[in-house]
């Protein structure tokens, strides 16, 4: 069977079930605000053990990514995340699962080209993207005076 | 207070790229570059800063605070170092959560076994 784009985009939406969007938003929203504000917890645990402000901010990305990459392995981060979507993705903790996951999952492949290299799948573009942005916003602060 | 200021403030910020995911069917890998890259430009713009001043985590949290936290890197090092700190700016800001991603991750590969997907 041959199938321009049209078709096959047709067909695929035919047979994809309709995105139940009315349960996955809320559903994102009360997982992603509960990680944020256990960040807050964490951060205030952090400053009161006397860190400065901006050590305390590296210790709880440190410490939720520690707990996404954990979750990743116990495979529970998975089941969350099936019913979270949007609410453990785009916290920190989506970071650390989209490098743990492929790492444990192409462990078959080899170590050195399985774990290390399938690891950065998908932190690749994200390293890629953000580095060239901070880049980019440097020379244009070297440039043109400290606008920010 | 600022537990749920980060909490809905946070919320809103994932519920918002869930209605994006549902309606764009973007990949993940898009996404989380995305909003970095967005998170750089809207502290550039000098947006983000004071979503963070009010809540905290709530905007930190979120991967645009990956991008908030290296624009601050680099503004921070272009002051001190000049075109220098261009380059070293932002990775040396993130320094800590990417060494945490990678590091850990090769610990969960050596300790857990991938196992087939069920």
């Amino acid at each position: 069977m041959k199938l321009d784009r049209k078709e096959y985009l047709a067909l695929s939406q035919k047979a994809s079930p309709p995105s139940p969007s009315l349960k996955n938003v809320p559903a994102a929203f009360f997982t992603g605000g509960a990680i944020c504000a256990l960040g807050q917890f964490f951060k205030g645990i952090f400053l009161g053990w006397g860190m400065e402000d901006k050590a305390a901010g590296t210790a709880v990305s440190v410490t939720l990514i520690f707990l996404g990459v954990l979750l990743t392995g116990l495979r529970l981060f998975e089941r969350a995340a099936k019913w979270a979507g949007a609410g453990t993705l785009v916290p920190i903790t989506g970071f650390a699962n989209s490098v743990a996951a492929p790492a444990l999952e192409f462990k078959t492949e080899g170590f050195v080209l399985g774990v290390c290299v399938k690891m950065f799948s998908i932190a690749g573009p994200v390293l890629t993207f953000g580095i060239s942005a901070s880049v980019l916003y440097g020379l244009l602060l070297y440039l043109f005076g400290g606008a920010a | 207070m600022i537990y749920v200021k980060a909490f809905l403030v946070g919320g809103v910020i994932c519920g918002l790229s869930q209605i994006l995911i549902d309606r764009t069917r973007l990949t993940p890998a898009r996404i989380l570059s995305a909003y970095v890259v967005l998170g750089v430009a809207l502290t550039g713009l000098g947006l983000w800063e004071p979503v963070v001043r009010f809540a905290g985590c709530g905007a930190t949290v979120p991967l645009m605070g990956f991008g908030y936290t290296m624009a601050k890197g680099v503004s921070e090092a272009v002051m001190q170092q000049g075109l220098l700190g261009a380059l070293t700016g932002g990775l040396t800001a993130s320094a800590g959560g990417i060494a945490a991603a990678v590091f850990f991750s090769l610990l969960a590969a050596v300790i857990f076994s991938p196992g087939d997907r069920s």
